[in-house]
């Protein structure tokens, strides 16, 4: 009886259906177009409704993924090195310094500072970035950091930071103070509770916080443009972003590229996706 | 001792490294570039002609994406971290003059071939690089770029062979052309081509020796006039853009193309084609006479090898290495002597580029050049949509013009600033004393020293590269000054913005127009995002669900594909004529929309590429909601007989609000200062009206000659408002018995 009525009437079914294809069309249609100017040597000036190439080939794929430099390297398997590299230590990088911080806001959070610091952390997400890349610039050459991928991980671990802490801190407050408690009860210290018993369950927040930090380093390309000056260190993005010029732009080529860089983002999220909706959520920002 | 002699070790290292880097540097050259295809080919291959010819020296070559490529210039030069020799055009020596980060080319000229009345380059292209007072010259010219006719062969002869000599000739095949086909096809909407009509009708974009804005009186009415006809006898197709040409003419439907060497690039062999200079208008007697840009070879300042870096920079002009550059990279190199080459001479490409850029008008360098440009499209564009506008568009062209250009503010002494300052510090240290004296406060800290040890760290690195650069930022604003050279002015800037610079308040453009914009496009994305993301979790968390796994992943890739990419696939959807919306459209019977012609169109085709991109993240977050609420709640609430409608509104959303609402906010936040959508999609169009806060900032601080103080000032006011606005929300959405103990 009950189940009856929790399944609700007969046409609930083949309408959430409906519904949720409707919505499945609405996010694959753009992308469809992507691929299909990425597949398609021509294009004609006749809009089509239907996204298919007309005469399909792998060629810019192929003029993307076999990419040399002047030296005759393999530039595009030097630059998908580097932005793993870049992206995977960026993501490492923002998880080391939020999580403690992140840490110390969920457990002690009347410390002297923290009010003020939270205030401060959220700031720095509504302050337009537009003019902070000529400040990072001079700074990263005082530190000797430029035109080196630790430099462009330091820049994106930081500026993932506090969204990073917002999410972490949530994620703490939601493990019962019990656990750790239970752990010193026994012996251990705070920060031997924290390794071993909250780190552990918070994984799927973590996992999903470092996804966020992996996923803007990997888009990224305004400033790796700018402060790398050797084509063997730059990122993907930046070499994608080089098929569109001032006048002209090679459409097909840099669809081909997107797909290349979307690829393994969507493979994560893939992997990451039932973390994804318990991560997110132990997670917000609170003033 | 032991650490003397590990000194002493040390420091014969570090010489000997030090004399080896600095013999290693004066051997070897750094060249930054933006060029791409045979362009860069030809490049290497006449940089690995002058390392063989060179023995001992290595070029480094850099090809540095356009967008990024003069701020990088900007930024690296006057810090030693530059390249010894970059190409650039020429419009933008005046700025990197002003900027102080290149050099007198004379040691390079002086190099060069001379014949009787210089050195072997091309008159036009030296005066490019002549300072405007003429004792100096910056720089090595390589090539011209100009605009010139392609004509489809094909289509030609079927048209009957109409004269190609003048535009009438060409507006006759009309008649004798299919329908879907059109005699001339170009960049219609853009300054840059325009011009060449402009020139035609004796008119100028910008009157280069006076510094000021030219596209007004009735040179540029008659022009616009004569395109308004070509449109409406459709001699020409309506919204064309840069990237909409191509297609056209790959696929048989242009006789005729005007555009620059580029063209060629991405022609193939799909079409057999000639290139002949540009027509003539009848009724002038004048060609349409196109902007000419020259490539040239600047000489960079702090240059680690100043000599070999003039000597590449002859050599890129010399006759074998333009040939190079001319047969590889289809250059239409500025060398006069490389054209006896007979297979140059007769190239049928690039000899007519040549007698084309003859024809052509140099390309301004005036500073206010740039200025001028997003006022002469805006103009452009809106007579060529709006005919009966044409002289209201003008009008506001030149108060555009006027308004990005108007005098810098007054320099002012930093003293009160500097009083308030002090005296701010002052009473802090005062406080801060005060408090450490505090029993209370010193408990307090003690107290918190264990939570220190988990945030130190945090706080010094985000300070440092976060904070630091935001704040150093905001200081800007207060400065004031066109490309880089900035003064103290104090707060005239902020005075400047919110008096809407002495205009009318709520005129487009103004600080409280633009403001509004922004306040309605962040409500309206907020609101599709949430129904729509809460509208999807509730389906994806029925309990019974098929397919449940597959639609969730398939509902994630907006959120999964890079923005700028997909920004940027919404724009192509729609297009005029080559989107799929307007494609969509005709297939339900209705008329094709312009979509960037009006702000309703414009900002909806906005908003429904941002929902597209942001739906994803409500859709989870809300998914991780409803799976917190205990399923009991709905048991017990099914057991007293409410019905589902009663469930969700009782139940659902009262314990939805409180774990989304800190989401919504930063969506609010995100949103607000949504860069890539705006820029990539409708650029502002039409006229600006679509521009939000965030894309008026950068505009100011990049297309409007580098005005970063005006642009910081922006930034700052950005934060108030998004400050007072979640402050708002806050106590909106926090019910007054909570507030107090809200941290």
């Amino acid at each position: 009886m009950r189940e009856h009525s929790r399944k609700g009437p007969w046409w609930l079914e083949p309408l959430s259906h409906f519904v949720l294809l409707l919505a499945v069309a609405f996010a694959l249609y753009p992308v469809l177009w992507v691929v299909s100017l990425a597949l398609d040597g021509v294009q004609r000036p006749v809009a089509r409704a239907i996204p298919w190439p007309e005469s399909p080939s792998l060629d810019n794929f192929r003029a993307i993924i076999f990419a040399r430099g002047n030296t005759g390297e393999w530039l595009f398997g030097r630059q998908l090195a580097n932005s793993i590299l870049v992206s995977a230590a960026t993501a490492l990088t923002a998880i080391a310094i939020a999580t403690p911080a992140a840490y110390a806001l969920a457990r002690f959070p009347s410390f002297v500072g923290a009010k003020g610091g939270t205030k401060a952390l959220l700031a720095t997400q509504m302050f337009p970035g537009v003019a902070s890349a000529v400040p990072l610039y001079m700074l990263l050459d005082k530190l000797r950091l430029l035109d080196t991928r630790s430099g462009l991980v330091l820049v994106y671990a930081t500026t993932a930071v506090p969204f990073a802490i917002f999410q972490l801190r949530g994620a703490f407050e939601t493990i019962p103070k019990d656990l750790e408690e239970a752990a010193m009860v026994d012996g251990a210290t705070r920060f031997q509770a924290f390794v071993k018993v909250v780190l552990p369950a918070a994984r799927p927040a973590l996992a999903v916080t470092a996804l966020f930090a992996f996923m803007s380093a990997w888009n990224e390309f305004i400033l790796a443009a700018t402060f790398l000056s050797r084509e063997s260190a730059f990122t993907l993005p930046v070499a994608l972003q080089r098929h569109v010029g001032e006048y002209d732009a090679a459409w097909g080529k840099f669809a081909a590229g997107s797909i290349i860089v979307s690829v393994p983002v969507m493979a994560l999220f893939y992997a990451l996706q039932k973390h994804l909706v318990g991560g997110l959520t132990s997670g917000g920002v609170k003033g | 001792m032991i650490a003397r002699r590990w000194l002493a070790l040390f420091a014969t290292v570090a010489l000997l490294l030090c004399t080896v880097t600095a013999h290693a540097q004066q051997r070897s050259v750094t060249l930054w570039h933006a060029y791409r295809g045979a362009e860069q080919q030809a490049l290497e291959q006449v940089l690995r002609a002058f390392e063989r010819e060179h023995p001992g020296v290595t070029i480094t070559s850099l090809a540095v994406p356009f967008d990024a490529y003069a701020s990088k210039l900007e930024a690296a030069i006057p810090r030693g971290n530059g390249p010894d020799l970059f190409i650039d055009a020429h419009e933008r020596l005046p700025s990197y003059r002003a900027r102080n980060i290149i050099e007198s080319a004379a040691p390079a000229l002086g190099q060069l071939a001379r014949t009787d009345t210089g050195p072997d380059l091309e008159p036009l292209a030296l005066e490019a690089v002549t300072s405007s007072d003429g004792s100096e010259r910056y720089g090595v010219p390589l090539a011209l770029k100009c605009l010139a006719l392609f004509v489809d062969e094909e289509l030609w002869e079927r048209a009957g062979r109409p004269s190609l000599e003048t535009v009438e000739g060409i507006a006759a095949a009309r008649s004798a052309l299919p329908r879907e086909a059109y005699p001339l096809v170009y960049y219609g909407a853009n300054a840059y081509f325009h011009a060449a009509f402009l020139h035609a009708f004796g008119g100028q974009l910008f009157d280069d020796r006076r510094g000021t804005y030219a596209f007004t009186g009735a040179a540029a009415l008659q022009s616009l006039e004569y395109v308004q006809r070509l449109l409406r006898d459709r001699v020409v197709p309506a919204e064309v853009d840069g990237a909409s040409v191509t297609p056209y003419f790959r696929s048989g439907r242009a006789m005729t193309v005007i555009s620059g060497p580029w063209f060629v690039g991405e022609l193939g062999d799909a079409r057999r084609f000639r290139v002949v200079p540009l027509p003539r208008v009848t009724s002038t007697g004048r060609a349409l006479s196109p902007l000419v840009t020259v490539e040239v070879a600047y000489l960079a300042r702090n240059a680690h090898a100043p000599a070999l870096a003039a000597e590449l920079a002859a050599y890129f002009a010399s006759p074998s290495a333009a040939r190079t550059r001319a047969l590889i990279g289809r250059q239409v190199v500025a060398t006069p002597s490389a054209w006896s080459d007979p297979a140059l001479a007769a190239d049928r490409i690039l000899a007519p580029f040549r007698r084309a850029a003859r024809d052509g008008k140099l390309m301004p360098t005036h500073g206010n050049m740039r200025l001028s440009w997003e006022p002469a499209n805006q103009a452009i564009r809106r007579a060529l949509r709006d005919p009966a506008a044409t002289r209201v568009a003008l009008e506001q062209g030149q108060h555009r013009y006027d308004d990005a250009s108007r005098p810098l503010p007054s320099r002012r002494s930093p003293l009160p600033l500097q009083l308030v300052l002090g005296v701010l510090a002052l009473g802090l240290v005062f406080r801060s004393v005060q408090r450490a004296r505090d029993p209370a406060f010193r408990y307090a800290v003690k107290q918190s020293m264990p939570a220190y040890a988990y945030v130190t760290h945090a706080v010094v690195i985000v300070t440092l590269l976060v904070v630091l650069p935001l704040v150093l930022g905001a200081i800007t604003s207060l400065y004031a000054g066109r490309d880089g050279a900035l003064e103290y002015v104090g707060a005239a800037n902020y005075w400047d913005i919110i008096t809407a610079r002495g205009g009318p308040l709520f005129t487009s453009g103004t600080f409280y127009a633009v403001l509004l914009v922004t306040v309605v496009w962040t409500l309206a994305n907020l609101a599709l995002h949430v129904s729509i993301g809460v509208a999807l979790a509730l389906l994806l968390s029925r309990p019974l669900l098929k397919l449940r796994a597959l639609y969730r992943v398939l509902l994630i890739i907006p959120w999964a594909v890079p923005s700028y990419v997909t920004a940027l696939a919404w724009k192509g959807m729609f297009h005029r004529q080559t989107g799929a919306i307007n494609a969509m459209l005709a297939a339900l019977g209705v008329e094709p929309v312009s979509w960037f012609a009006q702000f309703s169109t414009a900002f909806t085709a906005n908003v429904a590429t941002n929902t597209w991109l942001g739906f994803p993240f409500m859709m989870v977050v809300t998914i991780g909601a409803l799976a917190a609420i205990p399923k009991d709640l709905y048991e017990a609430a099914e057991v007293d007989g409410a019905t589902p409608w009663q469930q969700f509104r009782h139940i659902t959303l009262p314990l939805l609000k409180p774990t989304l609402l800190p989401s919504v906010s930063m969506g609010a936040v995100w949103t607000f200062n949504q860069f890539n959508v705006i820029f990539l999609v409708s650029g502002g169009e039409p006229d600006g009206a679509t521009e939000i806060l965030v894309t008026e900032a950068y505009r100011w601080a990049f297309t409007r000659q580098a005005q970063y103080g005006y642009a910081a000032a922006y930034a700052v006011l950005i934060f108030g408002v998004l400050v007072l606005g979640t402050r708002l929300l806050e106590r909106l959405t926090t019910p007054p018995h909570a507030r107090g103990g809200a941290r």
